[in-house]
């Protein structure tokens, strides 16, 4: 393993982290949208506001991470995949932009109805921006990215794989969303709450687990050299996903919401592992290996050392970030407390 | 052809206007980020230990409300600094492919102080009455530790823009080879550039803080708070205000060896001379200076400390290397004139009040006069950043890549531009109208928790909790 796998190893890290940190957070805006009005609403928003407040700044630093390993990694392929991506990009930096500033407005809002209106556009966007990441992900992963001269601007992202990547990121960010969220009511003692979005939770688990199916077919026909790196090696973390997603489901249906949780996160994270398991050792799949388009050895031993000084600040900071979080004093309601 | 080439400076104006656009945006946010927490780390310490518990209970409060306005611009300002980083690769794919692996290093360390800083905000937001005092008030420490921290790397990859190092190029490919990415950080005009940059934030964010409560009092709120808020911020912008001109004539000096051309602009000189004048007002007009007044000498002391230092002169430098100058130019000489206008405003506010005590807080013109000193200072920060990134042009990065080499094929950068436009100007809007709506409810009650609107019971079920606890 040499230089270039530690580094892009690094930045996969990353990429893993953001999927089940940043999905759980953008799959919360989803429920926000199907939460229904204001009073049925309320208590789905309100805990919402409670799981995600204090760590959503921190969830989506990980895309930062991933966009400074890349560049610093692997300048040509980020050239390549800005280049040729830049609408979904600016699509998901709107996206960004609009998300956590309604995010912010809403709890400050003077009346119900601006915290209304700030929480629509927190809602869609939370919708929305995943979408473009998983289209985003899909034509790196299906070779629509070409290392030299940018693809085509548009139909680079809008083939049928980074249609399926685009659903499937909502849906499972959507999935994973809401076993954090019916765990986190539960226990904040609002058991309700928690039996009612860990219902939903099933038929979403279900939903996700039927267009991961035909994301797989897609696969087969639009993204043949991943396609074939999932039957090889990354055949059982396939396996692992799909374990886990049924051992989720199993537990929703038991109401053990935190067991559930773990079963999503694993799903989620044995996926993405497969992806990048997949498509190895490209980078920039049928265009470019990471071998070929590794930066600077100096700044790549750099980037390792950097890694390392964030294992021993960042790691310890976001562990007590989240006990505090899921601590009994941080998630009570207040009329519980 | 020609067209070609026209599309190609079309596109080049709009990804410059967009990313102007974002930086002057995000980085008026940022300077929160980077100061907020060290006022608010001033008054939280006092609600802690003042003996006296008025006034103990006055900073609390106020340290608590600082905190929720933290969170709503600390919240915009990161995802807005989250946009400039893919911005830089939609923008300025050239850049990022050539220079990105060289000037890594620093952008991975901000990485770092970006996780640490959004963390500990989030424990500290949240942490009011489920941490134990002294350990939540102890939060604030690394935030303002990493703001200062992402601070100097953010600024160490603007220095190399201006300062290339840490690398040289093949003779025969012209490749980017022998990278050191410490030299490429720690390059001549980082130290400078980045205190610099640090102290405006000290500036404008005490400025603003100070303003805010400078118009509650022109309303005749003179309470306790106000003059507490007040004295607290205006004491860190007199501080930063004073001590500005030191560091950017410090920063300035590096400038005739390794950018003349930007110096070239920002003095509006002809040609190369030493004992060269120092010139106010004044613009280029058909290839010459019109309408300045000049001080002898004074400009080549400016810029090197010595009557024998030579200010480069316009003339001297090839047409197609030279700035856009009267933009540069006028950029510069606001800054100057902005920060010289915040010195005189501290120091005649505190002279005012040593003359006549607290009642300076009654004085019509001296207040006026630090609101004008608000928006002063905001107009020194933006001035100085277009006097820099205006000035550094042809080139992004100087002497080494031209912008126009850079900047990205695609055809819809106007489109996007326009999306920012109305983006950040409604975030703007939005944000302004929610704070004022915070500040009012603060006024209508006591009570510095403001209940969250989700819907009629939640209203009511956070109403009720506020009464009990």
């Amino acid at each position: 393993m040499g230089l270039s796998d530690v580094v892009a190893v690094l930045m996969f890290v990353g990429v893993v982290a953001y999927a089940i940190f940043g999905g759980a957070d953008f799959g919360s805006g989803v429920w926000d949208l199907t939460a229904g009005d204001a009073r049925q609403g309320a208590h789905v928003r309100a805990q919402i506001d409670r799981s995600i407040g204090p760590v959503w700044e921190a969830n989506h630093v990980w895309l930062i991470y991933i966009l400074v390993f890349l560049w610093t990694g692997f300048p040509t392929a980020f050239a390549a995949i800005m280049n040729t991506l830049f609408i979904p990009w600016m699509l998901v930096g709107l996206g960004i932009v609009l998300r956590g500033g309604a995010f912010a407005f809403r709890k400050f809002s003077s009346s119900l109805r601006e915290a209304q209106i700030h929480g629509s556009v927190f809602a869609v966007s939370s919708l929305v921006t995943p979408l473009f990441l998983g289209m985003i992900a899909g034509a790196i992963a299906s070779g629509r990215v070409p290392l030299d001269e940018p693809g085509n601007i548009w139909t680079s992202w809008t083939g049928p794989t980074s249609i399926a990547g685009g659903v499937l990121a909502v849906l499972t960010c959507t999935f994973l969303a809401g076993t954090f969220l019916a765990a986190d009511s539960e226990r904040s003692g609002n058991h309700a709450l928690a039996q009612d979005i860990g219902t939903k939770s099933f038929a979403a688990g279900i939903i996700t687990g039927a267009v991961a199916l035909v994301a797989a077919i897609t696969l087969e026909l639009d993204a043949e050299k991943l396609a074939s790196g999932l039957h090889g090696r990354g055949l059982v973390l396939i396996l692992i996903s799909a374990v886990a997603g049924g051992f989720s489901l199993l537990r929703l249906r038991q109401r053990r919401w935190a067991r559930a949780r773990v079963g999503a996160v694993i799903a989620v994270g044995a996926i993405v592992i497969g992806w990048g398991v997949g498509q190895y050792p490209a980078i920039l799949v049928g265009h470019a290996d990471i071998d070929d388009v590794i930066g600077a050895r100096p700044t790549q031993i750099g980037l390792v050392i950097v890694f390392g000084l964030a294992a021993v600040t960042v790691v310890p900071a976001l562990a007590w970030l989240f006990v505090l979080v899921n601590g009994t004093r941080w998630s009570a309601t207040p009329d519980t407390r | 052809m020609l067209i070609a080439a026209q599309d190609v400076a079309g596109e080049l104006m709009a990804a410059r206007y967009q990313m102007a656009l974002s930086l002057g945006f995000h980085i008026v946010l940022s300077c929160f980020g980077v100061a907020l927490p060290a006022l608010i780390y001033v008054l939280h310490r006092r609600g802690l230990k003042h003996p006296d518990p008025d006034v103990a209970a006055d900073s609390l409060a106020l340290a608590k409300k600082w905190a929720k306005v933290s969170a709503v611009l600390l919240a915009v300002g990161a995802v807005s600094g989250t946009v400039l980083s893919f911005e830089l690769g939609l923008l300025f794919p050239g850049m990022m492919e050539e220079f990105g692996d060289v000037i890594g290093l620093p952008f991975a360390l901000e990485g770092i102080a970006f996780f640490l800083e959004a963390v500990f905000i989030g424990i500290y937001l949240y942490g009011w009455d489920r941490l134990p005092p002294k350990v939540h008030l102890r939060v604030l420490i690394p935030i303002i530790g990493s703001g200062a921290f992402g601070t100097f790397c953010i600024i160490a990859v603007n220095a190399f823009m201006n300062n290339p190092a840490g690398f040289s190029r093949d003779p025969a490919t012209g490749d980017v080879i022998d990278v050191d990415p410490l030299a490429a950080m720690f390059n001549n005009a980082v130290w400078g550039q980045a205190l610099h940059m640090f102290v405006a934030t000290y500036a404008v964010t005490g400025f603003l803080v100070a303003a805010v409560y400078a118009v509650g009092m022109r309303k005749g709120r003179l309470d306790r708070r106000h003059k507490m808020g007040f004295l607290v911020a205006f004491t860190f912008a007199t501080v930063a205000a004073f001590s500005q001109p030191g560091i950017g004539h410090f920063t300035g000096q590096r400038l005739a060896e390794d950018q003349p051309s930007k110096l070239a602009a920002f003095e509006l000189a002809e040609e190369s001379e030493d004992r060269a004048p120092f010139t106010i007002g004044g613009l280029w007009i058909d290839g010459e200076k019109r309408f300045g007044f000049d001080i002898p000498w004074l400009g080549s002391i400016a810029s090197g400390n010595s009557l024998n230092q030579v200010v480069p002169g316009i003339n001297d430098i090839p047409e197609d290397e030279r700035p856009p100058i009267n933009v540069t130019r006028v950029a510069f000489q606001l800054m100057i004139a902005a920060g010289t206008a915040m010195v005189g405003i501290a120091a005649w506010f505190w002279w005012r009040r040593w003359r006549v005590g607290d009642a300076v807080f009654t004085e019509k013109w001296t207040l006026r006069a630090v609101i004008a000193g608000a928006g002063l200072s905001v107009l020194a920060l933006e001035a100085g950043w277009t006097a820099t990134e205006v000035g550094r042009q042809p080139w992004i990065v100087y002497g080494e890549m031209r912008t126009a080499d850079a900047v990205t094929q695609n055809s819809g950068v106007w489109i996007s531009l326009t999306a920012i436009v109305i983006l950040y100007a409604s975030m703007a809007v939005v944000a302004t109208k929610v704070i004022r709506g915070m500040a009012r409810r603060w006024r209508e009650s006591e009570d510095v928790d403001l209940p969250t609107p989700y819907g009629p019971s939640e209203l009511q079920r956070s109403t009720d909790q506020v009464e009990v606890g």
